[in-house]
């Protein structure tokens, strides 16, 4: 919750003494506003100001690290229920679960496929977030090795067990400082959960049978002294699940309720490959901050990580691509040149129509702010000189030796002042990106 | 009070009801039909209101085989292309599709540029058949589009199929004659909340019952803009609980037909190392899309591979217990 910087003021000594390094409170308090000081900066804040404004300013959805370093997993601290309201800020990491039953030759091999499942798509890293080490053999030392192996992956890890003895085995094993999410408190556990979450200060999963009960073991959780908590609301079958993250999410937003400000998982179980995919993406678009599941090959985690990356892709920027000279396939001086904007759904669209087509060519970017080529042909943003330049430009005269370019369909009203002003061959391209394929296939003819 | 009680909100409206297909009662031919919407909460979510009518799920077939399908979805239908009567028959009695939608790409005057008449032939042969609603969608060129559609219109009359597309700047031709034949229309728009509106502000005042409309607002695939659609659709849904009833007005999502353009759907093992197997990746996809879009309030999904409407169908089925 965002205060007012007069609200903060209020709560201020009011002395001007400087200490925080402000020349007065009221400055102070306006920094503290923009989040540009800390509280603690103030050596003499009361007790009770501290109180207040610690409570106003906790955001209604915890942050919880879970791992540490680099590699570490931010979820929770989101903000609206729609992502047009604003933006969605932390999306789900997705987790593989690996049963302890395996062991040497193949918990190895499962191990490194879970360390494989990294993509760089759309200019972005993205990959498995976590590992999750099961307790499916009921033993602890069977567990302790297998966690001992997980942790050579360098994921955040989630350490898997219904038994507080078994969990604490693996975090004295040495993994407790990387921050694994212990997984997962129970009405029947969780004071041993609980002890070992303080401690050794981990995040904390909390589960029940529905909402009602995962909130009121949070409640007990905290007051035990575990402080980031996920709630587990696999509490059923996907339509549950999906019903209490919503629930939760407007409670923790719009009601203010107890014990639901914190983040949300599920652990996807379902044998059916098709069935837990489905499950895990509904999960993802639909406010999980973690998403566990047995399923493991590149073709079925990588939809799911893309789901992320598009719900928690920010509304509010256009999203654009570098204006530059891209090539796609195996590009010659002779293969045709298309132009179009950097807005990137226009770009990508292109670029994955190029694509299909097989045949190699180049895509020049214009800048266009971010705009469609209709939008920007209409406001000006794509005019005849921002094309002659990119034709006249380096990356061009290098790229190409042929001078032919092919402009979108919807521009075609430019060709005449192009063709004058470049010199250029003007070929009137599709309007629409679909017809991409077949035209470089027709009307192409080399150049 | 539960929690769950606690987290209901109060909308004022509801998604408007279509019915795609007559049977003989209503004047038709069809065994079954689909009503559309009629959803009164954010998608699949019970506590909070009413999901009288699932999700349906269409299959595309198309006038002529398609040449440059993937591999992997190519040969899950194989020989079935060449038939459009055999394809749309076996999506409807073997893979289970609700609904299906006949795409006459054929009639692209870049394309066989098949006349109006043939086309309305087609149209007839497919009604006859298959026993479920059809979905009839021209070849997306404006000029052709007016030419062929509305005598397939006239040569389904009665049928109450749902043919696409109008826009808001060519309308009027298709709308009249369905209005005349006792069909449904599809409106298009491009990724734009008011456009759509627009559009079904502009069918409604030539004396078209908003009843009789589906919005279709370009869907993007899965990395290719999803975002966009879902949080239309999102808005789109807010809209028509708030009571706005121009927007009230069902959705249909072209799934198949934008997953399969994608690299992810097309790119062999050997351009794309390290992202699994060719023959799952596009199905996934397809899968993955569809997923995504029915959260966020898709009322028609027109799907490609027979796997992903079992999958879908399996899932919707999940989402409605
Ligand atoms: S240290 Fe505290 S009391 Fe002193 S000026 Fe800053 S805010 Fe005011």
């Amino acid at each position: 919750m965002a205060l007012k910087a007069l609200d903060i003021f209020k709560l201020l000594p009011k002395t001007n003494c400087k200490k925080c390094g402000t020349p007065t409170c009221l400055a102070f308090a306006m920094k503290l506003a923009q989040k540009q000081a800390k509280l603690d900066d103030c050596p003499d804040v009361s007790a009770e100001a501290k109180a207040l404004l610690a409570g106003a300013a906790a955001p209604p959805i915890r942050l919880v690290t879970v791992g540490t370093g680099d590699r570490k997993l931010e979820i929770g601290n989101e903000t609206v229920m729609f992502r047009h309201d604003e933006s969605f800020y932390h999306q789900a990491g997705i987790g593989v679960i690996v049963p302890d039953t395996l062991t040497g030759q193949e918990l190895t091999e499962r191990l490194a496929q879970v360390k494989a499942l990294a993509f760089v798509r759309v200019g972005t890293r993205i990959g498995a977030g976590l590992v999750a080490v099961e307790n499916a053999s009921g033993r602890a030392d069977t567990f302790v090795t297998a966690v001992q192996a997980a942790r050579k992956v360098g994921l955040p890890l989630v350490l898997m067990a219904a038994d507080a003895a078994v969990v604490k085995a693996a975090l004295a094993a040495g993994c407790a400082a990387e921050r694994p999410l212990i997984y997962a408190a129970s009405e029947g556990n969780w004071e041993g959960m609980a002890q070992l979450a303080k401690e050794h200060n981990c995040p904390l999963a909390v589960t029940g049978a529905d909402l009602d009960a995962v909130a009121a073991l949070a409640r007990k959780v905290r007051q035990a002294g575990a402080e980031e908590l996920i709630l587990d609301l696999g509490v059923g079958s996907l339509a549950r699940n999906l019903e209490a993250l919503t629930a939760a999410r407007r409670l923790a937003l719009k009601r203010k309720a107890d014990g639901v400000g914190y983040p949300s998982m599920v652990c996807c179980r379902d044998a059916d490959p098709a069935q837990n995919l489905i499950a895990c993406c509904s999960y993802a678009a639909k406010y999980a901050g973690i998403v566990l599941t047995p399923l493991r090959a590149p073709e079925q985690i990588l939809p799911m990580l893309t789901i992320g990356q598009n719900i928690y892709a920010d509304p509010r920027k256009p999203i654009q691509v570098e204006a530059k000279v891209y090539s796609v396939g195996a590009v010659t001086p002779q293969s045709p040149l298309l132009v179009t904007t950097n807005f990137s759904l226009t770009y990508y669209t292109v670029e994955s129509e190029v694509e299909a087509s097989r045949v190699p060519a180049y895509i020049g970017v214009l800048d266009t702010e971010g705009t469609s080529v209709l939008t920007a042909f209409a406001s000006d943003k794509l005019t005849a000189e921002k094309v002659v330049t990119l034709l006249r430009s380096e990356a061009v005269t290098k790229a190409v030796s042929h001078q032919k370019v092919i402009i979108p369909g919807y521009i075609a009203a430019m060709s005449g002042e192009l063709l004058e002003a470049s010199g250029w061959e003007i070929m009137v391209g599709p309007r629409e990106a679909s017809g991409i394929p077949k035209y470089l296939k027709t009307v192409w003819q080399g150049a | 009070m539960t929690l769950m009680e606690t987290a209901k909100e109060k909308w004022s409206g509801a998604v408007g009801t279509v019915v795609l297909g007559a049977d003989a009662a209503a004047g038709g031919t069809r065994k079954s039909v689909v009503t559309l919407g009629g959803a009164s909460t954010l998608p699949f979510l019970k506590f909070d209101g009413q999901t009288p009518h699932r999700p349906a799920v269409a299959m595309e077939v198309w006038d002529s085989a398609p040449e440059d399908w993937p591999a992997p979805l190519a040969t899950a239908l194989g020989d079935l292309v060449k038939s459009p009567v055999e394809w749309a028959r076996t999506c409807v009695e073997k893979f289970g599709a609700d609904l299906i939608c006949l795409r006459l790409t054929s009639t692209h005057p870049d394309l066989a540029n098949t006349s109006p008449q043939k086309a309305a032939e087609t149209v007839k042969a497919v009604l006859k058949a298959i026993s479920v609603p059809l979905i009839v969608w021209g070849c997306d060129q404006p000029d052709k589009d007016n030419q062929v559609l509305p005598v397939c219109s006239q040569a389904a009359a009665g049928e109450r199929c749902l043919f696409g597309t109008v826009t808001e700047d060519n309308y009027k031709t298709l709308a009249v004659s369905c209005l005349a034949d006792g069909h449904c229309l599809i409106g298009l728009s491009p990724i734009d909340i008011n456009i759509a509106k627009q559009v079904n502000v502009l069918v409604t005042e030539m004396g078209f019952p908003l009843d009789r409309l589906v919005m279709y607002q370009t869907t993007g695939a899965l990395g290719y803009g999803l975002e966009y659609t879902y949080s239309i659709q999102e808005r789109g849904r807010l809209a028509a609980l708030g009571g706005d009833r121009l927007m009230a007005v069902p959705v249909i999502c072209m799934v198949g037909q934008e997953a399969w353009r994608t690299r992810e759907a097309r790119a062999t093992e050997e351009e794309l190392p390290g992202w699994g197997s060719e023959k799952e990746r596009g199905l996934n996809w397809e899968i993955a899309t569809a997923a995504a879009l029915l959260q966020a309030g898709s009322d028609i999904l027109v799907l490609r591979h027979p796997a992903a409407v079992a999958a879908i169908k399996t899932s919707i089925g999940q989402l409605m217990s």
